[in-house]
């Protein structure tokens, strides 16, 4: 069945995730993302012990692997998380949380007999 | 972090209908354990040691677990480390980083509450959660051909 060549799409798609996010300047950057929005580069480097030239490369980094995009406003970029990459990421959670749930459902069995 | 904790934890609650010792005997007897996880467990769960088990599950291979019990308090508190999704046979897991398991039990009206978290999810390697996540896909495979089956028949 050809859901089984998904399942290695997937892989060969999110190892680089993994690896983008292996970083904690890169962490603490998609973590930013995430929780106040779209932020230019000079949002992001305010603040940061990080130079902005440093923050740059990070931000590179995570576009490739596809987590982050950027965008020219005038003269600044403003960057952004690429959400269905981020979803992927979950996915991996969302995988072992269903495993717990399904032995849960196991134990109730077992100690309500 | 946000972000760290969305990624870095699981956290179920879920009350069952029998007492608090009731419950507390199929966590922390081993045997027990195995019965209702789906893992055939050799020895006996206590604070320090190891126990080791094969997954019985039908969909698993011939996987070793390996379970290393950090707490015990009677019919309140258990937790044990272990590799989460280690159900690869023939790879070695014991150098890679564990999650850890935590088990809390509370008497209420109807019963037990019973409150599981695993957490240490952002330190297992990305290959690691990539092949789990081939693993979810093949699962979802499986079931797809099941209930073609099914309806075929």
């Amino acid at each position: 069945m050809s859901l089984h060549s998904t399942g290695w799409r997937e892989v060969s798609r999110t190892a680089p995730m993994f690896a983008a996010l292996g970083d904690e300047t890169r962490l603490a950057l998609v973590a930013r993302l995430s929780s106040e929005g779209p932020l230019s580069i000079t949002r992001l480097t305010a603040g940061s012990p990080v130079t902005r030239q440093a923050i740059t490369k990070h931000l590179k980094v995570l576009a490739t692997a596809g987590l982050v995009s950027d965008v020219r406003r005038g003269r600044e970029r403003i960057w952004e998380l690429e959400p269905e990459q981020m979803e992927a990421a979950r996915a991996y959670l969302q995988h072992v949380s269903k495993r717990w749930d399904e032995a849960l459902g196991r134990l109730k069995q077992f100690v309500e007999d | 972090m946000k972000l760290h904790n969305a990624t870095d934890r699981i956290e179920k609650e879920i009350v069952l209908r029998a007492p608090q010792a009731r419950v507390w005997r199929a966590l922390a007897n081993a045997e027990e354990f195995g019965a209702w996880f789906g893992m055939k467990l050799e020895g006996d769960f206590a604070p320090g040691g190891s126990v080791h088990g094969q997954i019985t599950l039908p969909d698993h291979g011939q996987v070793t677990i390996e379970i290393a019990i950090e707490r015990m308090d009677p019919e309140t508190r258990m937790s044990y480390r272990w590799h989460p999704y280690a159900v690869e046979s023939g790879v070695d897991y014991s150098s890679e980083p564990t999650t850890l398991v935590e088990f809390q039990l509370e008497e209420v009206a109807e019963g037990t509450r019973l409150r599981v978290v695993e957490s240490g999810f952002d330190r297992i390697p990305a290959a690691r959660r990539a092949e789990a996540l081939r693993m979810n896909d093949a699962g979802w495979a499986e079931q797809l051909e099941n209930i073609a089956r099914h309806v075929a028949s």
